[in-house]
């Protein structure tokens, strides 16, 4: 792995680390499986990318981009919660319409970015070269996110939520309407998918319909990886596992993408197979560490 | 205090498996009434209690609690008014909280919860002072996650959390049933020290006759999600378990003779 590979795997990991945050509070924290993310992170670039185009400023088209991821995991929580539709369904429902939407927002199914204004402008403004300044602003956003997050799940609202996927009934019965926070927190987990979504529109030059395909999976890779390799003794460790266990997912793929043995080498049309290979690693670890140790 | 009037609910209705869960139930608790719940397996005691606490909604009938109509009520909000202990000690806490958030959680019951601090610097020392009361050295160990207590151990945060923000009605679901006998009767001693404390409404189920006897000031019995007995004052002091079971004979008849095994 060269080191330009590296870089290019730890700038990718920090952006898609907001999205698996984004994935960690809708999978670990309401326990709720949410396939929406494989929709809202195009939906995001396509909002920002089109925001942009039409003179919008890059970091108000982020804004635009949450409110609409939020807006899209309301839909999924809303059809789970008060039309009673498995999750699972419901966010796969979503997921299919945000790609007609997601569509119809760009005018087609991509736009391009080259030239355009963009979040890392200000930043390369400063001097820093541009192929520092994406991983400068990305360190930026994903620190602060973990910030915001850790913060938020220390409120009184934040205690609800963390309380709602632990146990709905103990919390149903202290006065929380658990249908509200189910919504408010898949909203708040697409919100930072599409901000994810928005930033890697940015940072590539396009937005692309295709680019959520597989979005849930390597969230999910990235927060199991996460939790295998840093623990999860607290809420604030595991957020922070989340973040690190994309850019160590990243830098896997980067590994594996580099890796070549005699005439074999890996393809990016690989990706999938390894991601599988990686999250079955992951989850199987700590049992199968169990099972030897016993023996 | 708390009112049914001719409170009626069917479960599967309609289909070949309809179950007439409560049928005309009417039930007057004054302010400071404790009302113990018993009958047999499927007499609607653990209906009556969800009934109330709005798990589901009536067929028929209306209940009001505090002199507020709460029939169309969704649960969570009747549990501004109503605090509940579930059988199961599980189901009263969040076991991956600390002790401290559980109690502030419990603490905001019927509240707003906004972006405040879950958990204030000045309710710890009112957290330290309730703990204290119940004896079991949890008062110094506000920072452990609730799973690593035992289900006595939660069971009784259970009932502190239930009373941290006074209820104009407390239900308790055979909240003793899951605990060894030792332990159940601390969770009992703690229940009636707790109600006669803060001299609360309660209606409490249980299996348990001679617990049915032991507390409260009214006693209830159901059958077949019908109010059979009524017991109340004087004569609730007098009471024994044969006069429960003659009584239970001289409503249902012999023919059921065989549920007495499953009273007592």
């Amino acid at each position: 792995m060269t080191a330009y590979a590296a870089l290019g795997a730890l700038e990718q990991g920090l952006a898609y680390g907001i999205m698996a945050i984004g994935v960690f509070i809708s999978f670990r924290i309401l326990d709720f499986p949410d396939l929406t993310v494989d929709g809202s992170l195009p939906l995001g670039a396509a909002v920002s990318a089109v925001a942009i185009t039409s003179g919008v400023n890059p970091y108000l088209s982020l804004i635009l981009a949450i409110v609409a991821g939020s807006m899209a995991g309301w839909v999924t929580a809303i059809l789970n919660t008060k039309f009673k539709i498995l999750h699972l369904l419901a966010s796969i429902l979503t997921m299919i319409a945000l790609y007609s939407i997601n569509i119809r927002i760009m005018g087609g199914p991509n736009i391009a970015l080259i030239g355009a204004p963009s979040v890392f402008d200000p930043v390369i403004g400063l001097g820093i070269p541009a192929h520092l300044a994406s991983l400068v602003v990305f360190a930026v956003f994903a620190v602060a996110v973990v910030i915001l997050v850790i913060w938020f799940l220390r409120t009184e609202f934040g205690q609800a939520m963390l309380a709602t996927g632990d146990n709905p009934q103990m919390i149903t019965s202290l006065g929380v309407n658990t249908h509200f926070i189910i919504i408010a927190g898949v909203g708040l987990s697409n919100g930072l998918v599409a901000l994810s979504g928005a930033l890697i529109a940015q940072n590539q030059g396009a937005a692309d319909v295709g680019m959520g395909i597989g979005t849930i999976i390597a969230g999910l890779a990235s927060v199991i990886v996460g939790e295998t390799l840093f623990g999860t003794a607290s809420v604030a460790r595991s957020i922070i596992a989340a973040l690190l266990g994309s850019v160590v997912y990243r830098l896997a793929i980067a590994f594996a993408l580099g890796f070549e043995w005699g005439g074999f080498s890996f393809s990016p049309s690989d990706l999938n197979l390894i991601t599988a290979l990686l999250v079955v690693g992951a989850m199987s670890a700590p049992h199968l560490k169990k099972r030897l140790l016993a023996r | 205090m708390i009112s049914l009037s001719e409170c009626s609910k069917a479960f599967h209705r309609g289909g070949a498996n309809e179950v007439q869960a409560l049928e005309g139930i009417t039930i007057e608790l004054d302010e400071g009434d404790f009302a113990t719940v018993i009958g047999s397996n499927g007499a609607g005691k653990s209906t009556l209690l969800n009934a109330v606490a709005g798990v589901f909604f009536l067929d028929q009938g209306t209940i009001s609690v505090a002199g507020r109509d709460v029939t169309r009520w969704p649960e969570y909000k009747r549990a501004t008014l109503i605090a509940r202990v579930f059988q199961n000690p599980l189901l009263g806490t969040c076991p991956s909280a600390t002790i401290e958030q559980n109690l502030a959680l419990a603490r905001r019951r019927g509240k707003r919860r906004g972006l405040a601090p879950g958990v204030l610097q000045r309710e710890r020392a009112q957290f330290i002072d309730a703990l204290g009361t119940i004896g079991l050295g949890l008062e110094h160990r506000l920072r452990d996650r609730v799973g690593l207590l035992s289900g006595g151990q939660r069971q009784a945060l259970t009932m502190l959390m239930a009373t941290l923000v006074r209820p104009e009605v407390l239900l308790l679901d055979e909240h003793t049933a899951a605990l060894d006998p030792k332990t159940a009767r601390q969770i009992l001693a703690l229940t009636r020290d707790i109600i006669a404390e803060h001299k609360l409404t309660a209606l409490m189920v249980t299996h348990n006759m001679k617990d049915a006897i032991a507390l409260g000031n009214r006693l209830i019995m159901l059958h077949q999600g019908r109010v059979v007995v009524g017991v109340a004052g004087a004569d609730k002091q007098q009471l024994t378990v044969d006069d429960l079971l003659r009584k239970f004979y001289q409503v249902q008849g012999e023919a059921l003779a065989n549920d007495s095994m499953l009273l007592t």
